[in-house]
């Protein structure tokens, strides 16, 4: 079988338009995804029993559950059971907003105890309340330590979108599925797939690799 | 008039009773000097001041403030009470400048530049002045715990608690750091001071305290008491760290 690279031409527009789309999904969902995981991770690091239950029970159930089953349940369980009409686009990004929160959720609460006590102490020592606390010392230092899971949570969050071919939103693995359905270039076109979705995470790791650099380490 | 008034305090961590009915009075102005053996209460009856620990029985009265007065009033202590650590604990992201401005910004409200130009007189206080611009990382120890010192006084406080503050120091870091304590303690700056130099007892110490699990068993005059004190124990335990 030979490589028709012509393929790959007139299937790109296509492919382009689906790995837009995974774009779109992720970057809204992780950003939905960062700010449920700092309240919940928050929750568990800091809050009292009851707002620590809540956030267990929220991580606890999203990791316990593949996140093929979320969007599904998102998509075609939650209008039957309230009556809430969701259309694919926002059912992928609201999996992606509640499960990446949950893994963000554990990424935010190690870090914050990861801190030494002894900053806290001295911020407490100082007459600051505990929010300041947390905002001016704690976090800048969890912050930083942030970074290297929070990449890692990203690239799988960016992944995960081409589950959701199930519900058929068209992202780039959905794209490239249609296509090849019609063509029957298998090679050609999951080979174009492939190196979109490695030119995305490549991109991401860069970004991250950068900023990792820009900052102090501590 | 005493700043500091212990009435009866007790502290315990479960079933372990670390401070027992504890009566203690200091008055402004004294540098008491709090020695023990290890696991005594020291570090705890200095960290219920600040309200680092909560207490769990009587009274505790920092600068007419009682420590059971609530959130608020506690933080009005905090300010009232600076306190020092043997682990130093500087802020890291943070250069020193910036470790000593922090309180004043952000506890006490000042401008950036305002809070800037004290610190840089703090620095410069504990002879500092051309460190300003280094990470905590990239000073010695003793430097460390000076900004640690100059951080603290930043707010103003009234009194200085500082736990072990040489403790963490190899031997000739030591120095520096009881200078800066023995010229506060010069000016006039309340202190209390858990330690084992038992020269900056001698020399700087207005008082001495003894404690032993979780009571204070000696309390007088440092230069009397280590000369000659009549507690075996106390005379045991200063054998040891001499
Ligand atoms: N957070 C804590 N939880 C449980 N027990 C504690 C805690 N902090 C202190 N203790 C216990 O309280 C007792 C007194 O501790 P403290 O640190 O006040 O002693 P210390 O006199 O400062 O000793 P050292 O000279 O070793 O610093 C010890 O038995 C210690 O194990
Ligand atoms: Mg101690």
């Amino acid at each position: 079988m030979e490589f028709d690279w012509s393929v790959i031409e007139d299937a790109l527009p296509a492919l382009l338009g689906g790995a837009r789309l995974t774009i779109l999904i992720t970057v809204v969902g992780l950003a939905g995804g960062l700010v449920v995981g700092f309240l919940a991770g928050l929750m568990r690091a800091y809050g009292n029993t009851i707002l620590n239950a809540i956030a267990f029970a929220y991580i606890e159930l999203i990791r316990g559950t593949p996140i093929v089953v979320q969007v599904m349940f998102i998509y075609f369980a939650l209008p039957m059971l309230a009556d809430i009409r969701v259309n694919p686009m926002t059912a992928a990004i609201t999996a992606i907003v509640v499960n990446a929160g949950a893994y963000i959720a554990e990424i935010v609460r190690g870090s914050f105890l990861s801190v030494h006590k002894g900053l806290k102490e001295a911020g407490l020592a100082l007459g600051l309340p505990m929010w300041k606390v947390l905002v001016y010392i704690i976090g800048p230092v969890a912050f930083r330590r942030m970074i290297p899971p929070l990449g890692n949570q990203f690239i799988v969050s960016l992944k995960d979108t081409s589950l959701f071919i199930v519900i058929g939103v068209g992202e780039l693995t959905r794209q490239g599925q249609e296509i090849m359905a019609a063509n029957f270039r298998a090679v050609e076109i999951w080979t174009a797939v492939a190196i979109l979705y490695l030119i995305m995470t490549g991109t991401l790791t860069l970004i991250l690799r950068v900023t990792e650099r820009r900052m102090r380490m501590l | 008039m005493s700043i500091v008034e212990f009435r009866k305090v007790t502290k315990t961590f479960g079933e372990v009773v670390v401070l027992r009915e504890v009566d203690l009075s200091i008055n402004a102005g004294e540098v008491v000097v709090l020695i023990g053996p290890s696991g005594s209460g020291k570090s705890t009856l200095l960290r219920c001041i600040n309200a680092l620990e909560e207490i769990n029985g009587g009274d505790l009265v920092v600068d007419d403030i009682s420590v059971l007065s609530g959130r608020s009033q506690v933080r009005v202590i905090r300010q009232e009470a600076g306190m020092v650590f043997q682990q130093f604990n500087l802020f890291p992201q943070m250069t020193a400048l910036e470790n000593v401005a922090f309180g004043p910004r952000r506890v006490r409200g000042l401008s950036k530049a305002e809070a800037t130009e004290q610190a840089k007189a703090l620095l410069q206080k504990v002879g500092l002045a051309d460190r300003g611009h280094h990470y905590p990382s990239e000073l010695s120890g003793g430097q460390q715990q000076r900004v640690a010192i100059a951080r603290a006084l930043a707010v103003k406080p009234k009194l200085m608690l500082f736990d072990e503050p040489t403790s963490a120091l190899d031997p000739e870091l030591r120095h520096e750091v009881l200078r800066v304590m023995q010229a506060l303690a010069e000016e006039g700056m309340t202190m209390i001071v858990v330690t084992h130099e038992m020269a900056f007892a001698r020399q700087v110490g207005t008082r001495l305290i003894f404690m032993e699990d979780g009571k204070i068993s000696v309390d007088g005059d440092p230069a009397t008491l280590l000369k000659n004190s009549e507690n075996p124990r106390l005379r045991e335990f200063l054998q040891h760290v001499h």
